[in-house]
Formats: C-alpha cells, sequence, structure tokens
C-alpha cells in the first residue's frame, strides 16, 4: 500500500484542477498579450481565475493579487521591495519575524540582516506560537515590516494573525503574513484579518506546482522585482502562465468548497491517527488539536530518531517527513522543536504527518499499524531502551 | 554548481547496498548481561558514546576474556537514524574476535570501507560520516573501561578532524608546506572540513577543541613569524636576502639605499630630490609611494622618463614587481 502523509511538503493536483487546465496546453495557448483571437481567448479564462482567487481569500476588487511562481518568490518580493521602498533610503532600519518561518522568509531576513537592517527574531512559546503582545512590545518607529505565518509548515499551529495584524495597523507597521500552510486548511479572509501582504502557493492546495501569489491589500503597492513586459500592471512581469493561474482558480474555489469538510472528515481522521500513536508509551504531539491545521501532527517518538522512522515508514509505502537532524545538510535538529524548547532529547525525533482530503481511514488504519511496528523494531535497537547494568 | 547539483538529491540515494542493508537487517543489535559474560567466562564491558540530545547515541556490550584481552562476543543498541545503525552494526562485526589492543585501532575510516558496496565508492554521503565517528569512539570508550585508564590515551595525536581523521600536525604541515590561505583549500589538500563539517568553525554540530579557522591563524601567523626572523637573522649575519623574503622594514631600507646609490645625485644635480612616503603590499606588488622635491615636483619628466628610470632601477636591482607611485 502506498499512503502519502507529507501533504504540507506538496499535494496531488486534484483531477479537477489538471481537467480545468488541459486545453491551455494545445488549445488556448496564446500569449494574453497578443492582441490576436489566439490571445483574446485566453481572458476570460484568466479573468474567471482571478474571480475565484479573489473570492477564495475574500480579497476586495481594489486589492492585488499578483501572481508569481511560487510563495518564496511572493515572500522574497515583499521582503526585498520593503527593504528597497523604506529602508535604504534610511528611513527605517527595523523589520520583525519568528524564529520559526519558513526558509524563504528567514533567508530573506538574513540578507536584509548583511545590509545592516535590525531584525527582530520572535521566540515562540511552548506551543510553537508567537503571543501577539510580544510583537506589539517589539515595534519602534523604525519598524518597516512584521513578517509572520498564519500557520507553521511542521507543527501546523496557527498564529494570532488577526491580532497581530491589528497591533501592525494600530501602529502603523507594514504586515506580511506566509499562509502557505494556511489555504484550503482554515478559512482565510483578508476582510477579517488586515493584513497587507499575503503569499500563497498554489501546490500547498492541490493545485500546480510553479504558480503562487501576493495578496497587496490597496494603497500598499511594492516595487517590483522583475522587470520587463509590464505584465500584470507592471508589479510583475513576464509572460502570464496561462495553465497554472487557471488551474489555481481552480484549486482555491475547491480549496474553498471544501474547506468545511476539511475541518469535519480530515480533522476526525488526523485525531483518529494521532489519537493512535499517542497510545505508544512516550510520544509526544506538539500543540492541541484546536489550535493546529486539521491535517497535521508533528509527533516525537522517544528512543526513536526521525530519519529512521522515516526509512521503516518509506520501507512500508508511507511518505511523511522530518526537519531533523540527520536528514539535512548539517546536521541540525529540528528548528521547530528547538524554538518550542522540547526536551533536548526529544529534538532529533520529531515526524510530521500531514494529511489531505484524499486521505482515506484505509490509509489511516495502515498507517497506525506500520507505525507502531516501526516503533517496535526502532525501539529494539535503540539504546534509550536497553538493558545498563550497574557499572564496576 | 553543474547540471547534476541544480536538481538536489535524496541523501538516501548515497547509501550502499550493505548500508541499506544493515539498516533493515542490523546483525549485532541487542544487550549482552552477566550472565552471557558467565557463561563465555568473561567480563562484560558496557560502554556509551554521545547522546540523544545531539542526534546519535550508542551504546558498546563487549564480553572480553581477561586472560586473553580478547573480544569473545560483542553487540549494540543505538539512537540514531540508519546510518548510525549500520555503522555501530559494522563495527561490532569488525570488534569481534579481536583483542581490545587490536579493537582500538580500528577506526571510523575502517567501518565506512567496510560498508562499500565498491572499493571506490563511499559507503554514505560525506554529512554521514560523522555517524561512523560514534562507532569508533565508543570502541576507544569501551577499551577505557575495560583497561581503567582515559579514553585519551589511545590517541596518539590531536585528531582535529574526527570524520576524516586529519591531525592537528598534519594540517599544520599541509598549511606551511603549500602556502594555504583559506580553509576551503585545507579541505582540498587533506579532507579536513569535508564531512560533518564541526571542525570548520565554533556552531556547527559538534562542539570542538580545535578548530580550521583557528588553526589557519595561528599557523599563517607563524609562518610570518618564522619569515621574520630568517630574514631578520639573515641580515644581521650580513647574507644577502631575496626581495620578497624580507619585512616590510627591510624592504623600506632596501629601496631607500638602492635610490640613494643610483637615482638621487642624478636628481640632485638638477636641482631637486624625492622622498619616499609610504611602501606598501598591495597582492603580488609592492607599491612605493614617492613625493618629488625641489625642481623635480612639476617636472613634466617627473611622471614620463623620470618616474619609468626610477621604476626600472628598482625593478632591476630589487624586484619585477615593484611599482612606484608619485603623489
Amino acid at each position: 500500500m502506498r499512503v502519502y502523509l507529507d501533504n504540507n511538503a506538496t499535494t496531488m493536483v486534484d483531477p479537477k484542477v489538471k481537467e480545468a487546465m488541459d486545453p491551455f496546453f494545445c488549445e488556448i495557448y496564446g500569449n494574453p498579450n497578443s492582441l490576436h483571437d489566439f490571445g483574446t481567448a485566453t481572458h476570460p479564462h484568466l479573468r474567471k481565475a482571478m474571480d475565484q482567487l479573489y473570492a477564495g481569500i475574500n480579497a476586495a476588487d481594489e486589492d492585488d493579487i499578483v501572481i508569481t511562481s511560487c510563495a518564496t518568490e511572493s515572500n522574497n518580493w515583499v521582503i526585498k521591495s520593503v527593504y528597497f521602498d523604506l529602508i535604504e533610503n534610511g528611513e527605517k532600519n527595523h523589520v520583525i519575524t519568528t524564529e520559526v518561518e519558513h526558509p524563504s522568509v528567514l533567508a530573506a531576513f538574513k540578507w536584509l540582516e548583511k545590509r545592516g537592517v535590525n531584525v527582530t527574531y520572535l521566540p515562540v512559546n511552548s506551543e510553537g506560537i508567537v503571543e501577539a503582545h510580544t510583537v506589539r512590545d517589539f515595534i519602534t518607529d523604525k519598524t518597516a515590516l512584521v513578517s509572520i505565518m498564519w500557520a507553521n509548515n511542521e507543527t501546523g499551529m496557527i498564529f494570532p494573525v488577526e491580532e497581530i495584524a491589528n497591533i501592525c495597523a494600530q501602529k502603523g507597521v507594514l504586515f506580511h503574513t506566509d499562509a502557505v500552510q494556511a489555504i484550503g486548511k482554515v478559512k482565510v479572509d483578508v476582510q477579517k484579518v488586515k493584513v497587507d501582504y499575503l503569499s500563497f502557493s498554489a501546490h500547498k492546495f492541490h493545485g500546480p506546482k510553479g504558480v503562487g501569489g501576493l495578496y497587496i491589500r490597496s494603497k500598499k503597492e511594492l516595487s517590483p522585482l522583475l522587470n520587463g513586459g509590464e505584465q500584470m500592471r507592471g508589479l510583475r512581469s513576464g509572460t502570464l502562465n496561462v495553465p497554472g493561474i487557471v488551474g489555481m482558480g481552480q484549486a482555491m474555489e475547491l480549496a474553498s468548497y471544501y474547506l468545511e469538510f476539511e475541518n469535519d472528515k480530515v480533522r476526525k481522521l488526523r485525531d483518529k491517527l494521532e489519537d493512535a500513536l499517542l497510545e505508544i508509551p512516550d510520544t509526544f504531539v506538539v500543540g492541541s488539536k484546536e489550535k493546529r491545521t486539521p491535517n497535521t501532527i508533528l509527533i516525537s517518538v522517544r528512543g526513536v530518531e526521525g530519519e529512521a522512522m522515516l526509512w521503516d515508514l518509506n520501507r512500508a509505502g508511507i511518505a511523511a517527513s522530518t526537519g531533523s537532524a540527520c536528514a539535512s545538510e548539517d546536521l541540525e535538529a529540528n528548528p521547530v522543536m528547538e524554538a518550542i524548547g522540547a526536551e533536548a532529547d526529544l529534538a532529533h525525533t520529531a515526524v510530521r504527518l500531514s494529511l489531505s482530503r484524499f486521505t482515506t481511514e484505509e490509509e489511516i488504519d495502515y498507517t497506525i499499524k506500520e507505525f507502531k511496528k516501526a516503533v517496535e523494531r526502532l525501539r529494539s535497537i535503540s539504546s534509550s531502551y536497553a538493558y545498563k547494568p550497574q557499572q564496576v | 554548481m553543474a547540471k547534476n547539483d541544480l536538481i538536489g538529491g535524496s541523501i538516501w540515494e548515497e547509501y550502499s547496498q550493505k548500508v541499506q542493508d544493515l539498516m533493515n537487517n542490523p546483525r549485532n543489535k541487542g544487550e549482552l548481561t552477566e550472565e552471557d559474560a558467565k557463561k563465555l567466562g568473561g567480563k562484560l564491558i558496557v560502554a556509551d558514546y554521545g547522546a540523544e540530545s545531539c542526534g546519535d547515541a550508542v551504546r558498546l556490550y563487549w564480553i572480553v576474556d581477561p586472560k586473553t584481552d580478547r573480544i569473545l562476543d560483542a553487540k549494540f543498541k543505538s539512537f540514531g537514524c540508519g546510518t548510525a545503525i549500520a555503522s555501530s552494526d559494522t563495527m561490532v562485526e569488525l570488534c569481534k574476535g579481536k583483542t581490545v589492543d587490536e579493537a582500538v585501532k580500528i577506526t571510523n575510516i575502517d567501518v565506512e570501507k567496510a560498508m562499500r558496496d565498491h572499493p571506490d565508492v563511499p559507503a554514505v554521503p560525506p554529512q554521514k560520516m560523522h555517524c561512523s565517528v560514534m562507532a569508533y569512539d565508543v570502541i576507544k570508550k569501551a577499551a577505557s573501561i575495560y583497561k581503567g585508564v582515559d579514553m585519551d590515551s589511545f590517541e596518539d595525536e590531536i585528531i582535529v578532524c574526527e570524520c576524516a581523521r586529519v591531525s592537528l600536525s598534519t594540517i599544520k604541515e599541509v598549511i606551511k608546506l603549500n602556502d594555504l590561505k583559506t580553509v576551503e583549500e585545507i579541505t582540498d589538500y587533506t579532507k579536513a572540513g569535508a564531512f560533518c563539517k564541526s571542525c570548520i568553525r565554533p556552531g556547527g554540530h559538534e562542539e570542538r577543541e580545535y578548530y580550521l579557522v583557528d588553526i589557519l591563524e595561528e599557523t599563517r601567523k607563524e609562518m610570518e613569524q618564522e619569515r621574520m626572523k630568517e630574514a631578520a637573522d639573515a641580515s644581521s649575519e650580513g647574507k644577502e636576502l631575496a626581495f620578497n623574503d624580507m619585512t616590510t622594514v627591510q624592504k623600506i631600507k632596501t629601496i631607500e639605499k638602492v635610490i640613494d646609490e643610483n637615482i638621487r645625485q642624478f636628481l640632485v644635480m638638477d636641482g631637486g630630490n624625492l622622498e619616499i612616503i609610504d611602501v606598501k603590499e598591495n597582492g603580488a606588488y609592492t607599491d612605493v609611494y614617492i613625493r618629488y622635491l625641489g625642481a623635480c615636483a612639476g617636472c613634466a619628466s617627473s611622471t614620463t622618463g623620470t618616474l619609468f628610470a626610477i621604476e626600472n632601477t628598482l625593478k632591476e636591482k630589487l624586484d619585477e614587481n615593484i611599482r612606484v607611485l608619485p603623489i
């Protein structure tokens, strides 16, 4: 049996999305910028896709949703353009983020740091989130931008973005959120949550890879990073990725449609899996179920190193993930586990299981069985569970 | 960067078949007890190395014959990734039947080589070499318990890079012989720092006693001091010294002397003169900054013919890479 429980890394393209994209490869393939009918034939489809995207996050017509190639691009665009627009000229010199952001946010902030910008990395509490009041404490009159994720990729923990957005608005500081792990899992509404910028990526909600978006609230425009043929009103040049945009629009509509399903059926399966795995002695899950996206579990199994666990699961056909030690080039412990201050012995034991609306109960039952087998085998090898005589 | 690097691979694809098989079915996993020891008529030794908080920990069990020091049986338990399990298992296999003195000679490199499918293809990717070091350290720990001595007594040399087993003396020697200036060069020449990277600078996976960045800085300083000492000794003994081997002070004095003996008299005859303002090492070049005095200042030839004559004299008498710059 093959079971895909790594949906926070990427998702299967929904067959309905694939179907919606299909005509735009060999039939309606014109360049939307062209004057002729081949080009203009794409326009109604692009407009529909934009409507789907705007509806998906409840954006107002006067706001922008600029299509990018991925959330990494969206995140870099916001952070670097704020640097060029507000910091390079000396007006501001400070930005705020968290210790547990996606690498595309952290690395972009490191880039700013090299240029002399002060970056505050807010610590997270034991549940892995930043409390809104800490943001208020760190904002100064030199703060240009606050960038805090909507939901964490490793733990699924949902951050208090609504409160943070209000604080930023009150203080007159720009607020960006990386909502990559939120769309399709929880309601994302930019009328309710007053963010200035919001990044997302189609392949995290059953759309295609290579297309993402950046929501920009009206009058909060950014300098473009890509200059060229003035597509997207000059905000992001480059020939429009027509099949990608159509696919992302369709995926967004489906994501909204399935939100209830996600919160009910996917959550139930997730909880079933979580409860069963927590029956294994000495296992721990980060964050309470209600405060997490409904599809994610970050579980620590005492005495079992994360990559070893992935190896055994993979042999059983189950795909999971870990940011821990041995799977990465620099052998570092899972950064989120370190940030939440987890017991040191558990820092290398975290395994992430992330479901989707395509996950079946049969797959969950199989995973429970195989997970337990893997723990049993690896603990039989583990020095944490070993005979230790009184040493003379 | 090149074609093969642009789309990242999975480290799992770099494990040898032997490593994979041992991860799936380690032969020597398990425990040995006092009872097992009694049965074999040996002494039970249990040694721990590493910590779960660092990502790997291994426990080694030996039953040693106290008369012959021979390891009669061995097993392991390990908290770690698959390669840590495979390395520990291989290490135990290599220990069995050896005397304790023979066993401490097994290195992490022996362990890694024993897991290769092909003699020239590494069994694990570079960052996983670290796992085999654990296997090696735990042997020394077990031997130190058995003999009641300190672990360090098994190491004749100070090892800076555990993964590639490169000693402090080797690194210093290579830096000096090859005039190495960067850590990358040290890695290219010795492989030190090519694997888990902990020994390059503080802040890596593991805290180390010596770091390549510090060794490089210190050795460069030593080299500079040696060079100065040689230059000073040579000049006090009245020996001829190549311009490049001179200290900066000696260079200035020498340039001054060449100018006095070959140039100054001609300038003075025309009612001019020059003074040396500064001498600077600029990469491969030595830049000599001069200021013209008297009639020379403002003379048309001072930036053309006279300047070339001064520079050519210094080049000819001292070094090809001298440049003269009037200010």
